[in-house]
């Protein structure tokens, strides 16, 4: 198993490369601390400083916890302690750090040593008695001898791991139609996101909606939701008023806004970032995760960036009492394209 | 009504038809901005007398004559005194040069010169006005509640922090460190720009001064994590890393392993 | 070994304790004085060794306060701008930690910024490894074993940087969501089964968590093991030198010296970390507020190590999805997986592809000087320009805003560099290090240029050029130079096609070269030189000067 372009002999003997021989390492030159008994007495003072310096990073850290107090509506102590726990605790370590590399620099022979390589493989006496101690266990366990016994144990260890994977399964529910569906649906109206700041539905007026403003959108009663964070993952819409005489509106889509004010998915079909940097002159959505840029005017076709879907859009109505509600649910599925996306069709109510 | 079927093909159906929208639209927009334009401040007629002399040498160029709009300008009839006292008080106009958005800059006019332009402006159709004080006091404002709405309606543009970001073909949302209450407000109040109208029924005077307390918060106090390396996350983060962290690295190395004299 | 006396003093009983229990003295016996060659290079490694120690104390320190859970919570603490805001638990607690228990933000930004610097240790060890061919036989396995180490690296910071479960690192997640729902088939699947059923569910932190305490930590602590195991077994490589050879190491002993520097070197690494933790803000999640999947925030990007995967997410044109019999094919997408399975896998091939190529399947204990091997250092310049390229495209509306310029012409520009950046990388490269190679016979042959000005008899000024020390001399002329083996005929006397296809590749790679400096090459020039400067002009001018 040895190379054998490997020279046989190792280590004392240096090799030819190119036809030059090679000179051999450079003869060790002493240091100062070698040489000079004072030299070695200043270099020792200076290390000991070293790790007094530590010590006193050390101390400084315990004083720095017990020293800050917080105080309500301010940070300033806290980022005086952490500066001071960050400063300390440098001192701390950085003086065990640098004494130890100057002892070793300085004080210890720092002579260069050889040490010979030996091969890797085994030797020829080593590899033989390998072979042999695997052909005893082959003989001894009859694994050879015994196919029946060797096969349906390998069986029985492929089939093993099957009940492992299976108990994963509890994982996850399956997909189902859970992706086609949101809480917007007829007459569900439009609520204002509040964020995570907890508060009532505050319903739209279209009259509210005036051109160049953009809402962001979340449904009615969402927060009642059984998971509001899944359900406005999917729901978040961002609702705008352009100008009726810029949108380019397709004639089956007529009525899907009110007097110009219309209603997007806000999750991009990319990979699912928010799409919420509306441009009011340009009418340009633009995501700032990975840049899809979808022209509003256009029912949200793309026109920059790695999306490939529009937005797709919300149908909008005004009810009873004047606030904006859905006419249904999206007629198409939000989000990041997935396999089944169109195998079923969105429920329309 | 059979005369009203009649008449609905007539030439002049499409003009009566948008002038009622624009009343309608035009009146819900002065209802809707009503808490703001009910505004303390009141222009004399000098001030309009002189901001109209100062609009015709400065501003009618792109703007035209009265303020109609040309090729080269938006009109600003409707646009109200606060979009002028933004845009003229942040130095954004004048306009330096042609390009994908309005440069800050140093302010050309006094602040007696952009009020007397907001007047005249004021005067050609109603708009928002300069908003009162007890708006833009951010004590009296909610910060946490005024993150909420950062984050929903500000942040992907501005940064969490404000620190500001990228929009398309060149244009961005600049940075809100050390932009004055005033400008702040009259900046959601109008929408600058390409940025959206926050107008009273979207976000409130009283929760624009809650988003105005959030900024003033997250600019102005202290980082208690230390210096916060420009607020822009992981990008920057990972420059340091790379630049200081490896030099720190590499010079330890360095001096570690080289022989000592 | 029996023990000839009883031991008196405390250290000699310990010592004493602990052979007769584990054998203590062949151990010390084994790696006492086992040879570590020095140099600044091959102490990469082992920043990434203790960044990962610091890392998995701070680590330990956290998980004493954090709560994985997603569970609804209202924000109470010292935070004025989050009170009263709704957050789950994990969000919760990390606010805790940072503002409330002691020193809990500092060693939060000790545990991010150590993350952050073990990833740059390991990538810069993997660069020092390729540059100087020190993945070659024996140290195949142990090169494969260090992109596996990169990977989970990768995998344990990602699952460490969502843990939070703030704005920033849930859309991160969130684009991971998109990423799995666009493999085909089984992409749905994937996702529901990881977030526990529909974005973001409220079982991701908790199994991330798990994740990220344990199945990655345990299992880059044992590959760390295997790494470590081989380069026992392997012995360290070293740089070519004089006294330097491939049967021998030459350099310090682990007692004293190498312990000592190396223990030496953690508390700085240590310490630099701590620095850099009470004086540099890091993730400062509070200002992203808790996760919720409506807002986001401008300048939206990974820690730097995913910075390339969301890089190449935005600069693919949208128009590589389409569909087929409505079934969507997005490759927009899903290729992200793919650059990724490229970029890793073509490492982990390369040394068995470079051996193919080269002919050459022997052992190598000594370094490439990069420049020495021309075509090796292209094609690992041109991977890290396509890498930096993507990484630069993932913060591209930051460099729009910062330069003035259009987020939209940067993608574009990314678009151009993503296929001709590794093309004039690999171009450019090549010819540097050839000319490199030629400056270096250049020396060997005819010295280095002193400074010295010296007047010909003619008149004509020169400067002189003088040889360099013995020892210098054979780092520069004693090294292999791989070249060009033509096409041969196998065993059975005929070309097979696999040996053609074989040769064709090393052609265009190898042949172009500057040979090395021969002993007949040297002495000949050793003789102009004499010649010269004994004031012969016709014999030695020519040759030495001028260049």
């Amino acid at each position: 198993m040895t190379s054998k372009h490997l020279t046989a002999e190792a280590g004392s003997q240096l090799e030819q490369v190119n036809g030059h021989t090679n000179p051999g390492l450079p003869e060790h030159k002493p240091r100062i601390t070698d040489s000079s008994p004072q030299a070695e007495r200043i270099t020792e003072r200076q290390i000991a400083g070293w790790f007094i310096l530590s010590m006193i990073g050390t101390i400084g850290f315990i004083v720095s916890y017990f020293l800050f107090d917080s105080e309500p509506g301010t940070y300033d102590n806290l980022r005086l302690q952490n500066t001071a726990f960050g400063i300390t605790s440098a001192a701390a370590l950085a003086g065990i750090g640098i004494g130890v590399i100057l002892w070793a620099r300085q004080l210890i022979p720092d002579a260069e040593v050889v040490e010979s390589r030996h091969d890797i493989a085994g030797s020829e006496e080593d590899q033989a008695v390998a072979v042999e101690i695997l052909n005893q266990a082959k003989e001894e366990s009859g694994i050879a001898r015994r196919p029946f016994l060797r096969n349906t144990l390998i069986a029985a260890v492929a089939l093993a791991p099957l009940p492992a994977i299976l108990v994963f399964r509890d994982l996850g529910p399956l997909p189902g139609d859970s992706l086609f569906k949101t809480l917007w649906g007829p007459g569900v109206r439009l609520c204002q996101d509040p964020g995570m700041v907890p508060e009532e539905d505050r319903y739209i007026r279209a009259e509210e909606v005036t051109i160049g403003s953009a809402f962001h959108v979340i449904p009615e009663k969402m927060h009642e939701s059984e998971h509001p964070l899944d359900e406005k993952a999917k729901a978040a819409v961002l609702l705008m008023r352009v100008d009726p005489r810029e949108l380019n509106t397709d004639p089956e889509k007529e009525d899907w806004g009110v007097d110009g004010i219309v209603a997007y998915s806000k999750i991009c079909t990319h990979v699912g970032c928010p799409v919420a940097l509306y441009e009011h002159q340009t009418h340009h959505l633009l995501c700032p995760c990975h840049q899809s840029t979808f022209d509003v005017t256009n029912h949200c076709a793309v026109i920059f960036g790695p999306a490939k879907r529009p937005l797709p859009q919300l149908p909008i109505a005004v009810d009873d009492e004047g606030y904006l509600v859905a006419q249904r649910d999206f007629p198409e599925p939000v989000g990041p394209t997935f396999w089944e996306i169109n195998m079923r069709e969105t429920s329309v109510e | 009504m059979k005369l009203l079927a009649e008449r609905r093909r007539h030439p002049m159906a499409l003009v009566v038809l948008l002038l009622v929208g624009l009343l309608l639209t035009g009146g819900a927009y002065a209802a809707f901005t009503g808490t703001s334009t009910a505004n303390a401040e009141e222009y004399s007629a000098s001030d309009v007398e002189e901001g109209e002399k100062l609009f015709v040498t400065n501003c009618a160029t792109c703007h035209g004559m009265s303020g109609e709009g040309t090729e080269n300008g938006p009109g600003l009839i409707g646009v109200g005194a606060a979009a002028v006292d933004f845009q003229v008080g942040t130095g954004r106009m004048p306009l330096q040069m042609m390009g994908p958005q309005a440069q800050i800059k140093q302010p050309q006019f006094s602040e007696e010169q952009t009020r007397q332009m907001a007047a005249y402006v004021a005067s050609l159709g109603p708009g928002p006005a300069v908003p009162e004080d007890e708006y833009l006091d951010p004590s009296k404002g909610d910060a946490a509640a005024g993150g909420g709405l950062f984050r929903v309606n500000c942040a992907m543009c501005h940064n969490v922090v404000g620190a500001g970001g990228a929009l398309t073909r060149g244009k961005y949302a600049p940075s809100l460190s050390g932009v004055s209450e005033k400008h702040l407000y009259e900046a959601m109040q109008t929408g600058p720009q390409n940025m959206p109208i926050f107008n009273d029924a979207n976000l409130t005077p009283e929760q624009k001064r809650d988003v105005i307390a959030y900024i003033k918060e997250v600019t102005e106090e202290t980082e208690p994590g230390g210096f916060s390396l420009g607020s822009i996350g992981p990008v920057s983060e990972g420059l340091f890393i790379w630049f200081f962290g490896l030099a720190g690295v590499i010079g330890i190395t360095m001096w570690l392993s080289s022989r000592s004299k | 070994m029996t023990m000839t006396h009883e031991p008196t003093t405390a250290v000699g009983k310990a010592a004493n304790f602990a052979e007769t229990r584990v054998g203590a003295s062949k151990m010390v016996r084994e790696f006492g004085r086992k040879i570590f060659p020095s140099h600044w290079s091959f102490m990469l490694g082992e920043v990434a060794l203790y960044t990962f120690i610091i890392l998995v104390l701070t680590g330990t320190f956290l998980t004493f306060w954090f709560k994985p859970a997603m569970g609804h919570a209202i924000y109470e603490g010292p935070y004025v701008p989050l009170q009263g805001v709704e957050m789950s638990e994990a969000f919760e607690s990390t606010l805790a930690i940072s503002f409330e228990v002691r020193g809990g933000l500092f060693i939060r930004q000790m545990h991010h910024w150590a993350a952050l610097l073990f990833m740059v240790a390991v990538s810069v060890h993997a660069l020092r490894i390729f540059f100087t061919g020190a993945y070659r036989r024996p140290r195949e396995i142990n090169w494969m074993v260090g992109i596996a180490l990169i990977a989970l690296g990768m995998g344990a910071g990602f699952t460490g940087y969502s843990l939070p479960d703030d704005v920033l690192s849930g859309n991160g997640l969130r684009i991971i969501d998109g990423l799995l729902k666009s493999i085909p088939l089984v992409g749905t699947y994937i996702s529901f089964f990881l977030f526990g059923g529909e974005f973001p569910g409220v079982d991701i932190i908790s199994r991330l968590y798990t994740l990220h305490i344990m199945i990655v930590p345990a299992l880059i602590i044992a590959f760390i093991a295997i790494h470590l195991m081989f380069v026992v077994i392997h012995k360290h490589t070293q740089w070519p030198g004089a006294g330097h050879t491939n049967r021998n190491v030459v350099g310090e002993p682990v007692l004293p010296t190498f312990a000592a520097k190396g223990g030496g070197f953690f508390f700085m690494i240590f310490a630099l970390l701590g620095f850099l933790s009470g004086i540099f803000s890091i993730n400062a999640v509070w200002a992203y507020g808790p996760y919720d999947p409506s807002p986001v925030s401008a300048g939206t990007q990974p820690d730097w190590y995913i910075g390339w995967m969301d890089g190449y997410l935005r600069i693919v044109p949208g128009w590589l999805e389409f569909y087929v019999f409505g079934l969507p094919l997005s490759l927009n997408i899903n290729t992200a997986l793919l650059a990724a399975l490229v970029l890793f896998g073509a490492m982990a091939i390369w040394p068995f592809f470079e051996a193919w190529l080269t002919k050459d399947y022997r052992e190598h204990h000594i370094l490439d000087r990069p420049r020495n091997n021309p075509t090796r250092t292209a094609v690992g310049v041109a991977a890290v320009v396509w890498y930096a390229v993507m990484w630069a495209a993932a913060s591209g509306d930051l460099m729009a805003v910062f330069f003035h310029m259009s987020l939209n012409d940067m993608i574009y520009i990314f678009r151009i560099m993503f296929f001709l950046g590794p093309i004039l990388g690999f171009i450019i490269t090549k010819r540097i290090c050839l000319g490199l190679q030629r400056k270096d016979r250049e020396i060997v042959l005819h010295g280095y240029e002193s400074g010295e000005i010296i007047r010909l008899p003619h008149g004509e000024f020169q400067e002189r050029h003088k040889p360099l020390d013995p020892h210098k001399l054979w780092k520069l002329m004693a090294y292999e130079s791989p070249r060009y083996i033509p096409a041969e005929p196998g065993p059975d006397g005929k070309i097979s096609k696999g040996e053609k296809r074989r040769a064709t590749i090393a052609k265009y790679f190898y042949e172009d070269r500057v040979a090395p400096v021969t002993k007949e090459e040297l002495d000949a020039a050793h003789h102009d030189h004499h010649a010269l400067e004994s004031g012969s002009h016709e014999a030695g001018s020519r040759g030495s000067i001028g260049h």
